[in-house]
């Protein structure tokens, strides 16, 4: 796999890590509870629930579900049509799980896809996503610009057969940046997305529209310049004619010389990546 | 394939029943499945030679004489000899002769469909069916609702189906005059009868019809007019089919409307569509996609209790496809070249998203065994993957005599395979004129020629797709070559479909218009030495293109209607129908048009 996450990992990334630890394990505990008939706002209630019994009060955004063809986003025209509906789980849909808590100040931002029963597309759809980990990683390592690994990324989904489906998220990113976010005992949201962490990105653009970068990793020309040194939620989305998978994670950017340091995904034991290291063995 | 068309190997056997003597002919191992093959009017069993043929290889087919039909016997008197409870002492005569422990698996064709439609709704034959296939011949309690239901309630719609059917329904009154029918039969029109045939249904002569033809017409009279007026007039209330049914409908039949079947699926709980564009004779013209359908309907439904259960995770992930497309295209042969990229792969998907096999024909062979892959995924009950530069001929032959002898005849051929090449005339070097035909034109003809001719051979109709371009009557100073690449394509399909008509065979020609598809990354300029320069120039057009963002999702579907409905030219994206119905309005203004030059 990968990766290189050598040595200790510095305090604060210790908390991004537990929180997207405790995230993933959300996802797997909701995962595991739904049945036919759930709708995607109870599965989105039941992420809500299971995160604020632990503790989470604040969100980089509140947590999504989509069953079905809408994992693929399919004839999504507004961006309203993101937000949990009353579409019910059936039978060998696919469903991903998108949450993005704050936890003692620190952010994580994730995407679990899964299906409920045998779907051997939706496995043929989680085993590609593989390559482009890799790629990314790759890629980012080499400083290539934002736009130029959104590009290859877009290339590779192209060859697979793929659709890009990144691209119906606000500005076409495929990462966005991700911070610490101050705790507030009041912390109300925005369209689904914690007004903390919403300032933290928007302070974020403002500075890096002075310095010619930007938080969001975009396909458009603002994106052209190489990653920025920070947390980075990752997220490729294929899309295949109604069926639709993505993973998302953090993947850490540093200003080290040392390529291996330069970048490297913050945490390995992770559902997916454990999935893709089970079919290789 | 079957050559021998004849049922000379055929066991044959006599079932006595109620007086009469019913001729039965058995083929195949009588361990296997039976299939009971059931004639219509006016006909004998023979017209189902080619297909019990086909099926004998892997079923144990059964055929019978309806009584006074062929060799079976005539009941007398004939009056009130052909009423379908009769009709059902048969079936169960021959049913317990021939498969006593298990049940049968019934097709039947025109009355032998009808009467088939009574096997399968009455109780008394429960448990002696499991599975039926119908093609061109509904219940006549179903009818008989049918035109109820459409008088009771006429809306203009309704009327207007009536009116439909009533006239395709001529015959039937005919038949109900007395003696005049026989007359007719033993006379002038049985004598006629094979060469009509030839002329209005294509169905070619040979062992078909029998010298019984006459008798077999003049005693078949009784059918209509022992059961049309009884049971239109009075239909059973609960005619509920008590087995999975297969119902196969010929677009073209003049005898039957398509919308007779539209209320079908309160009568039968487990129903089956497929459409099939042929007349009404389809035992005859087209015995290959007919057994191959009843084959498969026969494996799904031949034991109840391990009967596979319906993939749900399939139809989960294909909620969109549109099922005219899945009755049309399920179990057909469909080969696309160009298809590890762009229209030709959405183009496989989509026809594997509808059932079809699907072979996926590119140079790039990753591509197109990726495209295969993807598409068994899907729904394509087989997919193969293809590796050949359209523009050899004899990797062309090659390919078809591969397709050919491995996976059967082509039913759907879509030319696909292209390449883009803009700059001005004289920039336009004869090299690059040379790849652009090659590819563009004569890998269409090469098509044509090799999977069109074992098409025509086989006479069984099929389909031919060619992709032309919107830029095939937009004239332009920047595409000279591609256009008239494309122009050729368009007026071959043109010419092909007259020269095919008469042998079913449609052929279309496609013009998409901007679509968003990497024929702008892999596009050559001419002119352009420059590598970098031409790098600049490809990311350009992507990005036009990709703002563009005309999905070629669409543009497969164009190509499915296309099939689907048999049509000549289909300009699909917004500025290719503009651009098509301008150079038919006004061809000034696209010559306007052409002489503008795009910036470089």
């Amino acid at each position: 796999m990968a990766s290189a996450v050598t040595g200790e990992l510095s305090a604060e990334l210790r908390g991004f890590r537990e929180v997207q630890r405790l995230s993933y394990e959300c996802a797997e505990a909701v995962a595991a509870q739904l049945k036919p008939g759930v709708t995607e706002r109870e599965a989105a209630r039941m992420q809500r629930e299971w995160l604020y019994e632990r503790g989470v009060r604040d969100w980089f955004h509140r947590p999504f579900a989509w069953f079905g063809d809408r994992t693929a986003f399919v004839d999504f025209k507004i961006p309203l049509q993101f937000f949990p509906t009353n579409r019910r789980l059936e039978a060998g849909m696919p469903f991903i799980l998108d949450m993005a808590p704050v936890h003692k100040g620190y952010a994580a931002d994730i995407g679990y896809s899964g299906c409920l029963g045998l779907n051997p597309l939706h496995d043929k759809l989680l085993a590609d996503l593989e390559a482009h980990r890799e790629l990314i990683l790759r890629e980012v390592r080499e400083r290539r610009t934002l736009r130029e690994i959104y590009e290859d990324v877009d290339r590779l989904m192209v060859r697979q057969g793929y659709a890009n489906r990144h691209r119906a998220y606000p500005f076409g990113v495929i990462a966005h940046k991700i911070d610490r976010v101050k705790e507030r005992r009041w912390a109300p949201t925005l369209f689904g997305f914690g007004t903390q962490s919403l300032k933290g990105l928007a302070s974020d653009a403002v500075h890096g529209h002075r310095d010619g970068w930007s938080p969001l990793w975009s396909p458009y020309k603002f994106s052209d310049h190489p990653p920025k040194p920070g947390l980075w939620a990752v997220e490729p989305h294929l899309g295949f004619r109604g069926t639709g998978a993505k993973f998302e994670e953090i993947l850490v950017v540093t200003d080290s010389r040392d390529p291996e340091q330069s970048a490297f995904w913050l945490d390995d034991d992770l559902p997916h990546v454990r999935r893709w290291n089970e079919g290789a063995v | 394939m079957a050559g021998i068309s004849g049922l000379d190997s055929a066991r044959e056997r006599w079932v006595r029943t109620g007086g009469i003597e019913l001729c039965v002919a058995e083929l195949g191992d009588t361990d296997r499945p039976t299939v009971l093959l059931v004639h219509g009017y006016p006909d004998s069993k023979e017209v189902w030679s080619e297909v019990a043929t086909r099926l004998a290889e892997e079923f144990h087919v059964v055929l019978y004489d309806v009584r006074g039909h062929g060799r079976s016997t005539a009941p007398a008197p004939l009056r009130g000899g052909f009423t379908l409870e009769k009709l059902t002492d048969d079936f169960l005569a021959v049913a317990d002769a021939v498969s006593p422990d298990r049940p049968v698996h019934l097709v039947g064709h025109d009355w032998g469909s009808v009467q088939s439609w009574e096997f399968a709704t009455v109780p008394r034959t429960e448990g002696r069916i499991a599975s039926f296939t119908s093609m061109s011949g509904p219940s006549l309690d179903h009818f008989g609702h049918w035109i109820k239901r459409r008088m009771t309630r006429p809306t203009p719609r309704r009327v207007g189906q009536l009116l439909g059917q009533g006239a395709k329904s001529w015959y039937v009154y005919m038949l109900h005059t007395p003696v005049l029918p026989e007359l007719a039969w033993r006379g002038p029109l049985g004598k006629r009868w094979p060469k009509l045939l030839e002329r209005m249904e294509k169905v070619t002569a040979g062992d078909y019809p029998t010298p019984s033809l006459p008798s077999d017409a003049a005693h078949g009279a009784w059918l209509y007019r022992d059961n049309v007026r009884a049971r239109l007039g009075r239909p059973r209330p609960d005619a509920y089919a008590h087995a999975p049914v297969q119902l196969i409908t010929p677009t073209g039949d003049a005898f039957l409307s398509e919308r007779l079947y539209d209320d079908l699926g309160t009568w039968v709980p487990d129903l089956t569509r497929r459409t099939l564009p042929a007349k009404h004779w389809v035992p005859r013209t087209r015995p290959d996609q007919l057994s191959a359908w009843i084959a498969e309907f026969v494996r799904a439904n031949d034991d109840a209790a391990t009967k596979a259960p319906k993939p749900v995770a399939a139809t989960a992930a294909k909620g969109g496809v549109k099922p005219a497309y899945a009755e049309r295209f399920g179990g057909q042969l469909v080969l696309v070249t160009g298809a590890a990229s762009g229209i030709g792969r959405a183009t496989a998907f989509a026809f594997a998203e509808a059932g079809a096999r699907v072979v996926a024909v590119d140079r790039d062979a990753e591509g197109a065994a990726r495209t295969a892959d993807m598409a068994r995924l899907i729904g394509a009950p087989e997919a193969w993957g293809e590796t050949v530069d359209v523009a050899d001929e004899q990797a062309m032959e090659k390919l078809a005599a591969k397709v050919a002898s491995e996976y059967g005849v082509v039913d759907v051929l879509v030319n696909n395979a292209g390449i883009g090449l803009t700059g001005s005339f004289f920039e336009t070097s004869a090299e690059e004129w040379k790849r652009v035909l090659d590819v563009n034109l004569w890998g269409v003809i090469h098509g044509c020629r090799f999977f069109g001719a074992q098409m025509t051979a086989r006479g069984q109709g099929g389909h031919i797709v060619n992709t032309a371009s919107a830029a095939a009557f937009q004239p332009s100073r920047a595409l000279p070559a591609y256009s008239t690449s494309k122009a050729a394509v368009l007026m071959l399909s043109e010419c092909l479909r007259a020269e095919l008509a008469d042998q079913g065979i449609g052929v279309s020609a496609i013009c998409p218009g901007i679509v968003n598809t990497n024929i702008t990354a892999t596009a050559r300029f001419a002119g352009v030495t420059d590598a970098a320069e031409e790098k600049r120039r490809q990311q350009k057009a992507s990005r036009l293109y990709g703002l563009r963002n005309y999905p070629p999702e669409k543009v497969a579907d164009a190509i499915l209607g296309a099939v689907l409905h048999d049509r000549a030219v289909v300009p699909v994206t917004p500025e290719a129908r503009g651009a098509h119905f301008l150079s038919r309005l006004s061809p000034g203004a696209l010559r306007a048009l052409a002489r503008w030059q795009p910036p470089a």
